[in-house]
């Protein structure tokens, strides 16, 4: 035999703090961010601690009002800006999509290091808002209590916000440069996995989307320093202004966190039922699809704030038509189930988890886009319920399942498949614990944003909160074993399930350039037939 | 040709400064933004050169006017129709 030379590749290449700041491999980059994000989901999680605790007893006993308007505001800022929308795209995205087209790179090596850097430095804005005293204003920042009446730190959690949003846009150009010029031969458009197809589609929602609301926050900061009559009716301007400006961005944005782990989920049903997607066109369109017609229902979150009925009408109809290329998503995911060999690993119990729960939150916003059904449920735990099973009920079930799929390709390493099966089913019951509940509250009438309720609704409550707990368990554990296993797990082989596309093809873990020879692709996306 | 451009630019300016002195109405606002809207246009496409770069950056300038497009129009169906009830 052959003594074994330790090969190569990206992660052994260079060591040290220096060759990984200063990196510009998009798997490393991938990988940075997974380091920030890891941590901005770590802190925005504390404060749902403290919020789930304060909302054990109905009493408002563990922190008065104003703190607790800032925990649930900084809870938002930080989940959202700092850890859902980075998530799929900048780790898994900036990892996978080269390998997935058969790339070296991506177009712009050195603007996909500065979006990091940008990312950290927003974030360093909003976490020295944080650490100075907070703000509160909720993560939407309506006005006029944000331009007018809140005295915390609004200025520097804009700017913050403002700054983190160039860092998504570069992350958007850049993806969409690279999928479209750096294909591999034979790689074209309906041969790319539907995890690029997601990709692209989030890309567009941030390239055209983000710029609105760096504006929006930048008029807000205008308007707050030197009272120039934006939203102000006393100046001149129109507070519901700023909702339609903010929710111009901020309802595509949420295909922005929900788009990529729908491309995830793709390949995960894919390789574990070892089938071609089911009308793999459609849902390449759908995706599509989901990003324009994003656009068109901002208006469903102004249905109560003095927009127009008429407005109303056409921006709840628009709604209903969103529902569609999401829904055909979800019946040719469940179509390609049939007659497909299924095994039942960590990240396909993750892609099941998906599925369910987005198909729940989903339904969920049909409720909310009639106009008169949301009269009642506005401003109700029904909403946070909603956004939560689309959020973390599917964004975060599709990265954490993501992250397991392709754990092997970035570590080099298998993850321990029983504690992975442990934390997924901990996942899941933890988090229809923590949030099955809140429907309940919210149809009763309970509203978010307080941190006292009348006594009836604590059952529940304490539900939810138990819930909370079973879940950060469920987030730790893999944590735990990931870190674990980089040391301690499986050699993994270059294609350990085994699946279909490029990222399989190279070894595990790539080598820089992530392929030896730059492949030459002559089959279909997902042809498992031959490959046995 | 840039001459011609700005020279169109300079007589629009004057058609806007000119009607300005009469009160259209209504029409004030519909009047001054359309020659602002052309004049604009004439930017973009020569200043700018939009008219002889690639497809691409038409298809890119094209998406982001459609936005802005979205957004002013969705916008206004909220504030036109305020009154109507
Ligand atoms: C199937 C399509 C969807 C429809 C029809 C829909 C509908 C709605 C409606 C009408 C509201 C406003 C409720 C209110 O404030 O009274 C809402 C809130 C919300 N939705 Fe959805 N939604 C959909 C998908 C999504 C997705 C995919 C996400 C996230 C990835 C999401 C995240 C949110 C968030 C964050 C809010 C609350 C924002 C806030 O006020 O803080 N929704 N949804
Ligand atoms: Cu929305």
């Amino acid at each position: 035999m052959i003594p074994k030379q330790p090969r190569t590749h990206y992660l052994n290449i260079s060591y040290g703090f220096k060759s990984w700041l200063f990196t510009t491999d998009h798997k490393r980059i991938g990988l940075l961010y997974l380091v920030s994000i890891t941590l901005f989901f770590f802190v925005g999680g504390a404060f749902a601690t403290i919020i789930r605790l304060e909302l054990a007893t109905p009493q408002g006993d563990l922190v008065q009002a104003e703190t607790y308007n800032k925990l649930f505001t900084m809870h938002g800022v930080m989940m959202i800006f700092f850890f859902l929308i980075p998530a799929v795209p900048a780790v898994l995205g900036n990892f996978l999509i080269p390998l997935m087209i058969g790339a070296k790179d991506v177009a712009f090596p050195r603007l996909n290091l500065l979006s990091w850097y940008i990312f950290n430095l927003g974030a360093l804005f909003t976490i020295y808002a944080v650490v100075s005293g907070g703000v509160d204003t909720g993560w939407t920042f309506y006005t006029p209590y944000s331009t007018t009446y809140s005295n915390t730190h609004v200025l520097a959690t804009g700017v913050g916000i403002f700054i983190t949003g160039f860092s998504s846009i570069l992350t958007g150009l850049n993806f969409i440069v690279t999928i479209h010029m750096m294909r591999a031969p034979g790689m074209n458009w309906f041969r790319l996995p539907l995890f690029v197809w997601a990709h692209y589609a989030t890309s567009l929602i941030q390239v055209l989307g983000t710029p609105v609301i760096a504006i929006t926050v930048l008029l807000l900061a205008f308007e707050r320093v030197v009272r120039i009559g934006i939203f102000d009716p006393a100046l001149g301007g129109d507070p519901v202004l700023f909702q339609h400006l903010f929710w111009f961005y901020s309802h595509p944005a949420v295909y922005i966190m929900v788009l990529p782990a729908m491309g995830v989920v793709s390949e995960l049903v894919a390789a574990f039922t070892r089938k071609s997607i089911f009308g793999y066109d459609l849902v390449a369109f759908a995706s599509i699809a989901i990003a324009v017609f994003g656009f068109l229902v901002w208006g469903h979150h102004l249905f109560v704030s003095g927009q127009s009925v008429y407005a109303g009408m056409i921006f709840s109809f628009l709604s209903y038509a969103v529902a569609i290329p999401s829904a055909v998503k979800v019946f040719n995911w469940t179509a390609t189930l049939y007659k497909g060999s299924v095994s039942y690993q960590t990240p396909m119990l993750y892609a099941f988890g998906f599925i369910g729960l987005f198909t729940i939150g989903g339904l969920t916003g049909l409720f909310l886009a009639a106009m008169g059904l949301d009269i009642h449920l506005t401003d109700t735990y029904f909403v946070v319920a909603h956004f939560h099973y689309i959020m973390v009920g599917g964004t975060i079930m599709a990265y954490l399942g993501g992250l397991h799929y392709w754990w092997p390709k970035i570590s080099g390493r298998m993850y321990p498949e029983g504690w992975a099966k442990l934390g997924a089913l901990i996942v899941f019951v933890g988090f229809n614990l923590t949030f099955f509940p809140q429907f309940l509250l919210g149809y009763m009438g309970m509203p978010r944003r307080y941190h006292a309720y009348p006594e009836e609704f604590q059952v529940l409550n304490v539900m939810s909160s138990a819930g909370a707990s079973i879940l950060a368990v469920g987030y730790i554990l893999p944590m735990v074993y990931l870190i674990w296993s980089m040391r301690y797990g499986p050699i993994a082989s270059s294609n350990p399930w085994p699946a279909t596309g490029l990222e399989w093809q190279t070894s595990s873990p790539p080598p820089t350039e992530n392929f030896e020879e730059i492949p030459v692709v002559t089959w279909e996306a997902y042809e498992f037939a031959g490959q046995e | 040709m840039y001459f011609a451009i700005f020279f169109a630019l300079i007589a629009l300016t004057a058609v806007t400064v000119t009607i300005s002195f009469f009160d259209l109405g209504r029409l004030n606002a519909v009047v001054a933004l359309t020659i602002a809207v052309f004049k604009a246009t004439l930017v973009i496409l020569y200043f700018m050169h939009l008219r002889y770069s690639s497809r691409l950056t038409q298809v890119v300038v094209a998406a982001g006017v459609g936005w802005l497009f979205i957004m002013i129009a969705l916008t206004l169906s909220d504030y036109l129709t305020r009154s109507w009830l």
